[in-house]
């Protein structure tokens, strides 16, 4: 039986407030609270990356498995803000941890679904024998355009997965992907912002796919929504979750515990996985939960994760995500947040 | 800038904390040496230090070298840890105003600092409040 | 072995030497110091030099030297242990002498500080600091010393304003220096309120970017009897070192190498801390000062900084601590420091100070130091 053994979360204590964003550009900071569902979002210091957070996200969740990092068969990061162009973070991820060398690794790509694509193929190894212990981060530190609308939201934080087959405390019940080529969000080569095709980015992107994604494995799995105690999807801002859930017949209730957006922001490939983590640290032993990821481009990823008695040994071994998420925060003004995330231009 | 040869070498250190500790003394040194400093003895067992410990001293830097200039003014301090063993390093994660000499922290990973635009991304070990 | 005397001593003015290039600032002074000692032949020579790599791109100075002195083919050393560099070449050329194997040794110290810019030249004083396990997570000099500050605060209760009239003393005598490069006097305020550059030292507790160049000649002091200047001995000379590193230090508030350096001079000298009459000693940062007095034996530990609330290193006080005007006044071109302290030793015992002589003083030392303590220079002098 095999499934998720260990555990971890990390997001950097700074914020930056929906207010402060908006004063700056003259836009409405309600309506776009209101339109967005969103809050504040998180923001990295300047010595915080993708491969920063994904060693403290997996330091957490080998502290949950624990078990000794020798044995990590495989490590895979995903995120669409590697720190190097060519340069993998896998392998900086797996220095730390003391997993190298006898492990494989690969940087993992699909804009916000990089996170869940890295924990299918851990899975899938571990399933079928060819690893003992695989783990799998989505981590980002992803960019807004000045003044853009995903300004509000890209934000940054890492959740970290471990895969195995013993003391297995969220069983892997099934996987499903569902993906089509749809460029309804890209960044090219060179470029520092990414851009988006508006409106094009809901029905026929976000919606289309996860509720393909969500429907294709309720029927694999012979389950429906009521049956389900959490179910976690991609949340690129407040509304888009509540909606697609309503939609597939979910009710609020069982998207609260791991909805983050409205005072975390986007995370991108740390964004389901991050509300997976929020569910797995309040979850009951025989909870059901599904996670629906989704990448622009594009794709959903989804599981079906059965809570064990496990859950309940190793929930306190790290530190939480709500805890991380709500407490010691570090408010920033526009212009130290424009500084952190480099968007000033400055001499060579 | 330097070839990523002096960087890489010590990544043991800086990503792992590994240290060595004397067999006849029991003195742990970091970075690792080939002979003991407390007793001159040459054998050692491998070992990791402590993740977490106390500030010494500290100060704030507000005219920093030159590839910290967009990180400046941060704290550095020297910290020993729970194993005895002292470390500089930088505070983070916290305001100067709060910093203070006894405080305990704990070791984070963190990016140093960037070799220019186009070099290596350097990293370490930072110290957060407990 | 024999006893060594320093026959002449040369020294032209600190400060940002822009038209002088490292070589001329060096043989000007050297040949300053020919002259006074009355020799035109040396037997060889030693040169003190931080890093004229770093600074100039110049290595194999210790030949460049000898040629623009035009006294090839003799041997020729440049030693360096950072900013004791210039202590360093003193002991060698004391201890050439001492030893027999040579006459007239000139002991110099160059430093050109002002060819690179302000990043470059921080960068090549860091790097007397443990590269990858200080410099590395971005710490500066006036970082370390900071660290000690503020630990010294905290164990001694030493006070800002105390570091501060460390400052205040040295450009007072500073003031009276026509070769310093910065001869004007500063206020306990005007320190407190320069800007901050490593808390809690500010912009005026730290010695400043320099040009410069200081030699002199040394002797057997058989030699010197015949001379009409007042015959000036080194009686002792000492060297240690410790780790480089301040964290590996045992106490960071104590400087272990300055002591021991100190302990072997005392004992070659056959003298007591109570029994120097004055010092020059390595003022970097004012913290330095107060740390180095009391690993000398001058204070009790812990009170170094009581000892410039009750004015006792000032110029008239029981022992007063350069009354150059120390690295902070006088300027601090690296690799010079060490031989420009011996060089006030020897004019104030002498009686060649002008205005910041002192009164009939016998005993005279100098410390120099390197890094934030890791290395560390001692000579005591003696007129007879």
């Amino acid at each position: 039986m095999e499934g998720i053994v260990g555990y971890g979360a990390y997001i950097p204590r700074n914020r930056i407030k929906v207010e402060e964003i908006a004063k700056v550009w003259g836009a409405d900071a309600p309506s776009y609270k209101k339109g967005l569902m969103l809050e504040e979002k998180s923001v990295p210091s300047p010595d915080q990356d993708t491969i920063t957070m994904s060693v403290e996200a997996s330091k957490s969740a080998l502290k949950r498995a624990g078990i000794d990092p020798a044995e990590i068969g495989a490590v895979y990061v995903g995120s669409e803000s590697h720190p190097y162009a060519v340069k993998p973070s896998g392998t900086v991820l797996a220095e730390a941890l003391g997993a190298t060398p006898e492990a494989h690794t690969a940087d993992f790509e699909f804009a916000c679904k990089a996170g869940t694509e890295g924990m299918f193929v851990a899975l899938n190894l571990v399933k079928s024998g060819v690893i003992t212990y695989g783990l799998a981060v989505g981590a980002d530190t992803s960019q807004g355009a000045p003044g853009d609308a995903l300004e509000y939201s890209a934000a940054a934080g890492a959740a970290a997965f471990l895969f195995g087959r013993d003391r297995v405390v969220a069983k892997a019940v099934e996987t499903y992907s569902y993906m089509t080529d749809t460029p309804d969000f890209w960044r090219r080569e060179y470029q520092y912002y990414p851009q988006h095709g508006g409106r094009f980015t809901g029905d026929p992107a976000y919606f289309k796919h996860i509720m393909g994604a969500a429907n294709g494995i309720m029927e694999k799995v012979g389950m429906k929504p009521s049956d389900f105690t959490h179910v976690i999807f991609h949340q690129p801002n407040g509304k888009f979750p509540f909606r697609v859930g309503k939609m597939l017949g979910f009710e609020k209730e069982q998207i609260e515990t791991g909805w983050l957006v409205n005072r975390l922001g986007n995370t991108y490939s740390g964004s389901s996985p991050l509300g997976l983590t929020a569910c797995l640290d309040v979850a009951r032993p025989k909870d059901m939960i599904l996670i629906v990821s989704y990448g622009s481009g594009a794709g959903s990823d989804a599981f079906v994760f059965e809570v064990l008695d496990n859950i309940k040994k190793v929930q306190d071994l790290a530190p939480k995500t709500r805890e991380l998420l709500d407490k010691n925060k570090n408010y920033l003004e526009y212009g130290e947040y424009a500084k952190f995330r480099q968007k000033i231009k400055k001499a060579d | 800038m330097p070839t990523p040869s002096r960087y890489w070498r010590e990544i043991p250190q800086r990503y792992r904390l590994e240290a060595i500790k004397c067999k006849k003394c029991g003195t742990i040194l970091f970075p690792p040496r080939l002979i003991c400093p407390e007793c001159k003895s040459r054998e050692f067992e491998d070992t990791r230090l402590a993740d977490k410990g106390k500030i010494l001293t500290f100060t704030i830097i507000r005219v920093p070298p030159h590839q910290f200039v967009d990180q400046a003014p941060f704290a550095v301090g020297i910290v020993e840890l729970d194993d005895g063993v002292k470390l500089t390093g930088q505070i983070v994660d916290c305001d100067f105003e709060d910093i203070k000499i006894g405080m305990r922290v704990k070791t984070e990973f963190r990016k140093i600092y960037s070799e220019g635009e186009s070099g290596i991304l350097c990293y370490g070990y930072k110290f957060v409040p407990e | 072995m024999r006893e060594v005397a320093v026959i002449g001593v040369g020294m032209t003015k600190w400060g940002e030497l822009w038209e002088k290039s490292l070589r001329t600032i060096f043989t000007e002074t050297a040949l300053l110091a020919l002259d006074d000692a009355g020799v035109d032949k040396i037997d060889s020579m030693y040169v003190g030099s931080m890093s004229s790599g770093l600074f100039v791109g110049q290595e194999h100075i210790a030949s460049l030297l000898a040629d623009y002195l035009a006294q090839t083919p003799v041997p020729s050393a440049r030693v360096e242990t950072a900013c004791a560099s210039g202590g360093l070449a003193l002991r060698l050329g004391f201890m050439e002498v001492a030893s027999g194997m040579s006459d007239v040794v000139l002991v110099g110290g160059v430093e050109k500080m002002t060819d690179v810019n302000g990043y470059e030249a921080t960068y090549a004083l860091g790097t007397a600091a443990d590269q990858e396990y200080e410099g590395y997570h971005g710490i500066t000099f006036p970082g370390l010393y900071a660290l000690i500050a503020r630990a010294h605060m905290e164990k001694y209760g030493t006070t800002r304003e105390q570091l501060a009239l460390v400052a205040v003393k040295n450009h007072s005598n500073g003031a009276k220096n026509p070769l310093a490069q910065f001869p004007f006097e500063i206020t306990v305020d005007s320190v407190l309120n320069s800007v901050m550059v490593a808390d809690p030292l500010r912009i005026l507790d730290c010695s400043p970017i320099t040009d410069g160049a200081a030699a002199l000649v040394l002797s057997p002091a058989e030699m010197a009897k015949k001379m009409k200047k007042p015959v000036v001995k080194i009686i002792g000379t000492g060297q240690a070192t410790d780790t480089i590193a301040l964290n590996q230090r045992k106490d960071i508030t104590w400087l272990e190498a300055t002591f021991q350096a100190a302990k072997q001079a005392y004992a070659m000298a056959g003298k007591k801390p109570e029994e120097i009459d004055f010092l020059e000693v390595h003022d970097c940062f004012t913290i330095a000062e107060i740390c180095v007095i009391e690993a000398l034996g001058m204070v009790e530990k812990g009170k170094g900084g009581q000892a410039y609330e009750d004015e006792i290193t000032f110029l008239e006080g029981k022992i007063p601590v350069n009354p150059s005007g120390g690295l902070k006044a006088k300027g601090h071109p690296v690799g010079a420091t060490g031989v420009a302290q011996a060089i006030e030793i020897v004019k104030q015992l002498r009686g060649e100070a002008g205005e910041r002589q002192l009164k009939d003083p016998k005993i005279g030392l100098a410390q120099n130091m390197g890094g934030s303590g890791g290395s560390s220079v001692v000579h005591i002098f003696e007129r007879e």
